[in-house]
């Protein structure tokens, strides 16, 4: 196969900073919604607080139940539209600037915004599933020693619930690398879009999008990679196998 | 004084009576057994003297002060002080047996890490587990668990030791090692509370048995009083039927 350079010199340093973009989207969104999915997680599989249980099912449920694209526009394009009616508000109150601001995200903004929110509602699921399957008899074990509600999720409740949401939880973030790419949507160049317009720049869309693939595989696998490892370095003798 | 003393416990659960008006009370060094048919209020009852449940009615009272007034955070401070055996051990699955025993002096007693292995340790050793205390709980037999989980309720140093059928989920073979750490403990002045069905055991070891059903406490007496064949008590009838069915086995 010939390969044209002129093709060639433009779609790796496109791609590169492409994937520099996407990395930037990806490690946020992967640790805020792991973060966000663990408190979440928390409150929904041990029904505590309660006042804050029925808010966190109806945000998994918004989030589960739409798709990503509309959640992307929405945050996008629609949230300005709420600035236009906040900032009269908070100049005549003298509420702070950031109020109004926060309804303009950039491109990026709203994507990681949206990846996290998106993100912690399907890793809440998996950590809501391994806290119910820890047997009461722990908590009030450890509730019977003296422990405080709080210290019984963190000390006890907790370190099992990873461990046994961790194959998901790692699932959940392969998946996020892949969708990331809707961030393109949004106009924001990154792997996806780079690809994108470099391919239709030269018209040449199966190579453009094959490279970019490569980009997404080698990224999924050093992820999965990673998650097995601290998988094996987390693992207890005998623990989730019975 | 009694160490522990349980006034008109009542507690419902679902809309039904559990245990109705149980009062009770432990001296220092005491150790009463309760038996009763399964389902008769023994596990709830226990659970309310420890505040695992909050009792509808009634109070506790440990060394004189009432848990009823108590706030959150005295009421943990009031559990510290009675230690709880599960039927079901209750180990910690994620942790080995001596940071089993470790977690809750470090966490609730704020011992170092190291003090709290080395009194981890300590505790194991006194349950004859001192070469065991790296492995983990799928690692143990049951009844090494529940020595392990008698370790973890000891290393709080508490004055009372409730214990919930501590050997009813263990095969016979392994029931012996659990019963003679039990045994040791009253031996050494524990003040403790036992819900069981070894009635050989308890009768050998207590001076007062209680008998639980349908919520109440029906009758109560030294084992001599309550067991003697031809007392006609519920009591002597319910061990006759456990001393029937373990003949038949």
């Amino acid at each position: 196969m010939m390969i044209e350079s002129a093709f060639y010199q433009a779609l790796w340093p496109a791609l590169f900073k492409g994937f520099k973009l996407s990395l930037a989207l990806i490690l946020p969104s992967a640790a805020g919604g792991l973060v966000l999915g663990v408190l979440v997680g928390l409150i929904r599989g041990t029904e505590q607080p309660r006042w804050l249980f029925r808010p966190c099912q109806a945000y998994v449920s918004l989030f589960r139940g739409t798709a990503l694209a509309v959640q992307l526009f929405i945050c996008y394009y629609g949230l300005p539209e709420l600035g236009l009616l906040l900032k009269p508000l908070c100049l005549e109150f003298g509420l702070p600037e950031w109020l109004w601001r926060l309804c303009y995200p950039s491109a990026y903004g709203a994507s990681v915004l949206v990846f996290i929110l998106c993100s912690g509602a399907y890793q809440s699921e998996y950590i809501r599933g391994a806290i119910l399957s820890i047997k009461r008899g722990q908590f009030l074990a450890a509730r019977a020693l003296g422990f405080s509600r709080w210290q019984s999720f963190s000390a006890v409740i907790l370190p099992q619930a990873l461990r046994l949401a961790w194959p998901g939880c790692s699932n959940e973030v392969i998946y996020l690398i892949k969708y990331s790419s809707l961030a393109y949507l949004l106009s924001a160049r990154e792997l996806t879009g780079a690809a994108f317009s470099v391919g239709s720049f030269h018209f040449r869309y199966t190579e453009s999008f094959f490279c970019a693939a490569l980009f997404y595989l080698s990224l999924v696998s050093l992820a999965t990679w990673l998650f097995s490892r601290l998988e094996r370095a987390w693992a207890v003798p005998g623990f989730g196998r019975s | 004084m009694p160490v522990l003393e349980a006034r008109h416990i009542s507690k419902s659960l679902g809309g039904k009576l559990i245990v109705d008006d149980v009062s009770l009370t432990l001296d220092q060094g005491e150790l009463k057994v309760l038996i009763g048919p399964s389902g008769g209020g023994k596990s709830t009852l226990l659970q309310c003297i420890h505040y695992l449940h909050r009792p509808d009615q009634g109070e506790v009272l440990l060394e004189g002060r009432s848990a009823a007034e108590m706030g959150r955070r005295n009421i943990c401070a009031f559990r510290q002080e009675i230690g709880m055996i599960f039927q079901d051990f209750n180990l910690f699955d994620h942790l080995s047996a001596e940071n089993n025993v470790a977690v809750a002096l470090r966490k609730v007693k704020k011992f170092s890490t190291r003090a709290a292995l080395e009194r981890a340790r300590a505790e194991l050793a006194r349950v004859g587990l001192a070469d065991k205390a790296r492995l983990y709980p799928a690692e143990l037999s049951g009844g090494q668990k529940q020595r392990v989980s008698i370790a973890r309720a000891l290393a709080m140093d508490p004055k009372v030791m409730l214990l919930d059928e501590p050997t009813s989920a263990l095969d016979p073979e392994l029931i012996g090692e659990v019963l003679n750490v039990i045994a040791d403990l009253a031996q050494g002045g524990m003040t403790m509370l036992m819900a069981t069905h070894q009635i050989g055991f308890a009768r050998r070891l207590t001076n007062e048995i209680l008998f639980m059903e349908k919520g109440r406490l029906t009758e109560r007496g030294s084992p001599a009083e309550l067991l003697a064949p031809g007392s006609n008590s519920r009591a002597a009838e319910f061990c006759a039927k456990l001393a029937q069915l373990m003949g038949r086995e």
